[in-house]
């Protein structure tokens, strides 16, 4: 009898949840290198990550981040199976419990279903993020401390395509760097699509797979950077001001962020998000994933050009 | 038009492309495939912008590389990288927004502020 890739995952999932029948089996999208499948075991709704077969990297640290970010109450979805080191599914996996609600960003900015949750989304992210940054760090084997600056400029100069507003940008991030507020676990994608949202507001913090050891105010920097409006009015998540954003963090906290200081991150993710266009486009250029999608991202390296010039003409006028 | 081709010229053409993408493939497709079709349809529209703007815009690009005394952008961003502007960053940035301008009026028009 022959037995598919689909069966052979469905059985292995049986025995690894000890469950009687695994059904709606489906996969809902393909990172480079992890796959992410959605299914029901015993009536109950689970989501599986596992690493593409034949591509490095595993799950050595984000079932233990989830773990420790479900402890300290930060909304996620609950770890069911840390899978990093067992062989049931062929490769290293996670198992989690689903949560519904949705992720698409131009739904949850427009759509009239998440009208009430938009009014006290800002707030809930201001305050999951404090939560998060509050989590011991040193509890999480194998968390790494990551210097953004440092791997960006790498990028850049390995993708030989020179970018003068760029260099600019390093050069004015590396003349005004603000005295670190502290290290602690960094979430490391937080923004709008990386969270799920249902009727009432944040239902989960979701892609963990960018958590490293850093500066807090990399997260609420990262928030606020304007391809994360997805052209919302407002910097934070395109729904809510700073200040909003800023003072449900210091409910948290007790300390309130330094508006400079989550403007520098802020900054730096907008030119870390132009790099990232620009290796995109590498992706297809160079022939590793011949697609027209990541072709047309390479073109929106001058939106994050653009921003800098706003962000830092503001600045300083 | 460009001779020595014939009408449609090459604007005509990408309007053409766009116009039957618009109205008769859109419609029929969904999810992914509906997505895809409108990235393409934006790839057509930067095409036909660049046709028409590149040439003002190639020039103006000279131009403020030259009043940086620079050929390119490889040797303007090499002088930045080495400190060379440290102490007026943000001049060099407020110069070099036409030509960064031009490119969001080619790529997303409307993302202009």
């Amino acid at each position: 009898m022959v037995v598919s890739a689909h069966e052979e995952l469905e059985h292995g999932l049986a025995r690894v949840l000890n469950a009687a029948s695994i059904t709606n089996l489906q996969r809902l999208s393909g990172g480079a290198s992890r796959e992410t499948w959605r299914f029901t075991a015993d009536g109950e709704g689970y989501v599986l990550q596992r690493v593409r077969a034949g591509t490095v990297g595993g799950f050595q640290v984000e079932p233990k981040v989830l773990s420790a970010a479900h402890r300290a109450g930060v909304p996620v979805a609950e770890l069911v199976v840390d899978g990093a080191d067992r062989t049931e599914l062929n490769s290293p996996f996670m198992i989690v419990r689903a949560v519904e609600g949705e992720t698409i960003a131009r739904k949850i900015l427009r759509d009239d279903t998440f009208a009430t949750a938009r009014k006290v989304l800002t707030t809930q992210l201001g305050v999951a993020a404090a939560h998060l940054h509050q989590i011991d760090a040193a509890s999480i084997p194998g968390l790494v401390a990551d210097d953004q600056m440092n791997r960006y400029q790498t990028v850049l100069r390995d993708l030989g395509e020179p970018h003068p507003v760029f260099e600019a940008t390093f050069r004015w991030l590396e003349l005004n760097k603000p005295e670190s507020t502290s290290a602690c676990l960094v979430h490391g994608d937080y923004r709008l699509g990386n969270i799920m949202v249902n009727e009432t507001g944040l239902g989960a913090i979701l892609d963990w797979e960018l958590a490293h050891i850093g500066d807090p105010m990399e997260d609420l920097g990262w928030l606020c950077v304007r391809a994360w409006r997805f052209g919302g009015a407002f910097p934070a998540a395109g729904l809510g001001a700073y200040d909003e954003l800023f003072d449900a963090y210091a409910s948290v906290t007790g300390v309130r962020p330094n508006p400079e200081v989550v403007r520098w991150w802020e900054i730096l993710g907008t030119l870390k998000w132009g790099i990232i266009c620009i290796s995109q486009a590498a992706t297809h250029l160079m022939g590793i994933a011949r697609s027209h999608e990541l072709a047309a991202i390479g073109r929106r390296v001058c939106e994050n050009e653009y921003d800098l010039i706003e962000l830092l003409a503001e600045r300083t006028q | 038009m460009t001779a020595p081709h014939d009408r449609p010229t090459a604007t005509e053409l990408l309007e053409a492309l766009h116009e039957w993408m618009e109205r008769d493939l859109l419609p029929g497709v969904n999810g992914r495939l509906q997505f895809h079709t409108r990235v393409a349809i934006n790839m057509i529209d930067i095409v036909r912008r660049e046709l028409e703007l590149g040439p003002d815009q190639e020039a103006r690009h000279q131009e403020v590389l030259s009043s940086f005394g620079m050929g390119d952008d490889a040797e303007l961003a090499a002088a930045i990288r080495s400190g060379e502007f440290d102490s007026d960053l943000v001049d060099v940035l407020n110069r070099l927004r036409p030509v960064v301008e031009d490119k969001v009026r080619v790529a997303n028009p409307r993302y202009l502020l």
